[in-house]
């Protein structure tokens, strides 16, 4: 039922092409790897730890064993036989495929169940006995900094980070990285303000809930694997599998199909190790799939703390910005010390500060990992920050947008590593952001039991760097055209703007080119599809490819003396006689970086800022504490947008899952680290009824001169602001100010009944 | 332990062995390849596996198949082509993982049926049971009222 595609004159670019797969969907036909079934399959059951720090003392599987329909039951152990060193990560290899020695957070995977029947392994899972000695664990983050409860006994840097190497063995020490960065001298600046500011924020630990919960199969033969997984990073997983395994790298397949959604749940490696080592130690396929409850136990987004401290002149400009950041990133590191170091490099937020002094911790605790959700750390960051620079504007009684105007960061002007700011339009977002708040009209505050406020708030963030994105694209010989590259279609329409991008290099509509899904046998390396990353950097590779191939076809055709305009297949038929063969572009896109000095300074930190801002009006019901937002404003740039419609919705989708994030999402936990509501009906996520009276998304025009047609990411820019407007509208509405997420209404009647 | 159901299928007469515990949702993906609607939360609170018995919105995760014996069940696979309700969800682009648009499309048409012509607050009440942490709320608002115009039009 596709639509007649549109005549190839018209450009590709800034078309709000449907996506490609859109009919799949409502037909409720897309590929996912929920729904594979493959003949022999084995389904796993993962037993977990009942105690958040402990060494394992005894794990009794008999009578699991003994359960009718069983196949076979595993733990650390087994899995050991067959990878002596089964521990895996990103950044630290930490995290073990079943917990050997010791558990450290309550949920943890500890043996495995597999049968025919999920059912029969879930049951058998039960039956399961561990006994622990328990150890004294730590779960605040600030507290993991001095804490006598040492989650890891020896520190394991994965090597492939050059700022990690200097953690390689140490001892008694909960901190999986150290990010420092200092500019200009900010406590003389400091001493010198006429005033000072110092504020403590607080973020909560969460979880991304993609409604297809994490899933992996894996089949194997002697010496082949094929994984099929629900997964960001296809590349990744099979680097890390074969260093596991001690394998070749084209013994491993890994292939990706739709993803049920990812929010950076599906990054790194997950399930794959366990999946693979069990198909290999059973030789049947095997099926490793949670259920929504067990995701808690995975993968969760950051809790943190940071205590920020501004000193000001008599005009009200910022001289100096000291920022400490502590990130609790749970009992594995996954890709924390990134986000300590990737996003905590931008803590001082958009503004144009001299004097900058940063420490970012990454810091292990005894509860599930956190990794990368939407944002990469900069939702935590701008929280803070900008709650904090709303409560300075409110102290000098300035207008919060005037203030933020004053100090805003602007293009060429150095940021806090001292890479000067390109092709970023942060004034055009603060001006459009207040034109369509109509902030300098009156606002009624209400005067009765509802009372209403409005606030606003800007943040930036550096798309990580440095990494790389390789595509191919075929010219066929009846003139069709296929993309190959390994970007992961998670919902962001990743699909659809290759698609765009290919399709205005070699003048076709973007339905009639064909993108293959990730599938490392086929599709080249991409480091991840993460951090809004992959417009930019796979877009460029899917250009240069789709460029190559052009070119590779104009050759042909002089050699076969036909002329510039001959069409493709009247080629191919003179080349081969028949309609056969095909033209292969490749194309490769790392941009530039220089790593950042011993004081985090660098003069190329990043290809490319995304800057975000959001404004909100909201509603307090003084009686019960209740906040209702009645209108969201989204405004971004994102350079030259792509697919003006899929921009929108992916500004407008990422606000409404922050405005979650900001209202009511919460993990919570009790004195022992136990999880207390892991299910959606003790964990609520935004639904219909959460929704904003009113959301207006809007993109600046700008250009990222360096992106493929002008464009940039926008995954997660709709994030950023939405935080710190809801807490800046709140003050505004009834006075009252928190710094911890979330904005629940208990919280807020807290404070109103101060 | 495993016994015979007969009902229909997207219109069609079937015959399935069923286990006691069996719930829909595994029922239409083991024994009839049918993989739209879709446990996610396992409690009947995100809709991903609405399926429709007898007319009636249920949660296929918390039905037991066997007591689907001569009961009428349409999953989003019935039908021939695409109904006004699936043609406005893509125009709309009211989906972005896609996981839970089966759900979606599903309780619009039941929507549709009951009130042909819904404000804002009803679609949003109707569907509240539905959950999309792409979070296309607004586009899905935007597509039931698209379709339910198509289907005035009609």
């Amino acid at each position: 039922m596709k639509r007649s595609a549109s005549p190839a004159e018209t450009s590709q670019i800034g078309r709000s092409v449907e996506r490609l797969e859109s009919w799949l969907k409502v037909g409720g036909k897309a590929e996912y790897v929920h729904n594979l079934r493959l003949p022999g399959m084995l389904y796993a059951k993962i037993f977990r730890a009942s105690v958040a720090h402990g060494r394992i003392r005894e794990i009794d599987t008999s009578a699991a064993q003994a359960v009718a329909g069983v196949y076979r039951v595993f733990s650390g152990k087994d899995i050991a036989k067959l990878i002596p060193e089964p521990f895996f990560g990103p950044a630290f290899h930490d995290q073990p495929i079943l917990a050997m020695d010791k558990v450290r957070y309550v949920g943890e995977p500890v043996a495995v169940v597999l049968a025919s029947d999920p059912h029969v392994a879930e049951e058998a899972a039960h039956q399961i006995v561990a006994r622990y000695e328990e150890l004294p664990a730590v779960y605040d983050e600030v507290e993991a900094m001095s804490s006598k409860a040492i989650v890891h006994d020896t520190l394991k840097p994965a090597g492939t980070f050059p700022d990690l190497k200097h953690l390689k063995g140490k001892k008694d020490t909960n901190v999986a990285l150290d990010f420092r960065l200092r500019r200009g001298d900010a406590e003389r600046a400091m001493s010198a303000a006429a005033r000072t500011f110092e504020h403590r924020f607080r973020t909560q630990q969460v979880m991304h809930t993609p409604l297809e919960p994490l899933v992996t199969v894996a089949e194997s033969t002697e010496d082949t694997l094929t994984i099929h997984t629900a997964s960001q990073s296809p590349s990744f997983v099979r680097i890390e599998i074969a260093r596991l395994l001690g394998w070749p790298e084209n013994r491993v397949r890994v292939r990706v199909p739709y993803l049920g959604g990812g929010f950076g749940a599906k990054l790194y490696i997950k399930l794959e190790a366990l999946a693979a080592a069990l198909s290999l130690l059973t030789r049947r396929p095997v099926k490793v799939a949670l259920t929504m409850e067990e995701q808690f136990f995975h993968i969760t987004k950051h809790a943190s703390t940071f205590r920020i401290k501004t000193g000001v002149d008599e005009e009200g400009r910022i001289l100096a910005r000291q920022c400490e950041v502590w990130w609790n990133g749970g009992a594995y590191a996954d890709i924390g010390p990134r986000v300590t170091q990737k996003s905590g490099f931008t803590a001082p937020g958009p503004y144009d500060i001299d004097n900058v002094f940063i420490d970012s911790y990454a810091l292990y605790t005894n509860l599930p990992p956190a990794g990368a959700l939407r944002g990469f750390g900069i939702p935590q960051l701008v929280w803070a920050y900008e709650s904090h620079t709303d409560m300075i504007a409110r102290a000098l009684g300035q207008d919060p947008v005037a203030f933020r105007r004053r100090n805003l960061l602007r293009e060429g002007r150095p940021q806090a590593t001292g890479t000067p700011l390109r092709d970023a339009a942060t004034g055009k977002v603060l001006d459009r952001l207040e034109e369509l708040m109509e902030w300098k009209k009156p606002f009624d505050r209400g005067n009765g039991v509802v009372r209403r406020g409005r606030g606003i708030a800007i943040g930036f963030k550096a798309c990580i760097s440095n990494t790389t994105s390789l595509a191919e694209v075929r010219i066929n010989a009846d003139g069709g055209v296929t993309v190959y590259c390994s970007t992961a279609d998670m919902g962001q329409g990743s699909d659809t703007a290759m698609a765009q991008i290919a399709g205005e290099v070699l003048a076709l509509p973007a339905e009639d080119v064909r993108v293959v899904h990730s599938d490392t046998e086929v599709t080249p390396f991409d480091m991840a599809t993460l951090g809004s990353r992959s417009l930019f950097h796979m877009g460029n590779a899917v250009r240069l490819a789709a460029q190559d191939a052009l070119q590779k076809m104009g050759k042909l055709r002089e050699e076969l003396g036909l002329p510039a305009d001959a069409a493709v297949k009247d080629v191919f038929k003179k080349k081969f006689g028949m309609q056969a063969g095909s033209v292969v572009g490749t194309g490769s896109f790392i941009p530039s970086y220089t790593p950042p000095d011993a004081n985090g300074l660098t003069e190329n930190a990043t290809p490319f800022w995304m800057i975000g801002g959001s404004g909100v009006e909201l509603e307090v019901d003084t009686e019960t504490g209740r906040v209702r937002v009645t209108r969201l404003v989204n405004v971004a740039d994102v350079g030259t947008p792509i697919n003006p419609k899929i921009v929108e919705t992916q500004l407008s989708g990422a606000a409404i899952m922050q405005l979650g994030f900001t209202l009511f999402e919460k993990m919570l936990f009790d004195e022992q680290g136990q999880l207390r509501n892991p299910s959606l009906a003790e964990y609520k996520i935004p639904g219909m009824l959460d929704l904003p009276g009113e959301i207006v998304n809007e993109t600046v025009s700008a250009e990222q001169r360096s992106g493929p047609f002008g464009a940039k990411g926008v995954g997660e820019t709709g994030t950023f602001g939405v935080s710190p407007a809801v807490a800046n509208a709140l003050e505004d509405a009834v006075g009252v100010r928190l710094t911890s997420l979330p904005l629940t209404a208990e919280a807020v009647f807290g404070g109103l009944a101060k | 332990m495993r016994k015979a159901i007969r009902f229909r299928l997207n219109g069609e007469a079937v015959e399935a062995q069923v286990a006691p515990h069996e719930n829909v949702v595994e029922m239409l993906r083991d024994s009839f390849g049918l993989h739209g609607a879709r446990e996610s939360c396992g409690q009947g609170l995100c809709g991903c596996c609405t399926v429709l018995v007898n007319g009636r919105a249920v949660s296929g995760c918390l039905q037991l198949a066997s007591l689907l014996e001569g009961a009428e069940l349409a999953t989003i696979e019935g039908g021939e082509g695409f109904d006004a309700v699936q043609q406005a969800f893509v125009e709309s682009q009211a989906f972005q993982c896609g996981f839970c648009t089966p759900g979606f499309v599903l309780m619009t048409r039941k929507l549709l049926e009951e009130n042909p012509d819904p404000a804002d607050d009803e679609i949003r009440h109707y569907l509240s049971g539905n959950l999309c942490r792409c979070a296309a709320y607004p586009e899905i608002i935007e597509a039931v009222k698209l379709a339910a115009k198509k289907r005035r039009a009609a």
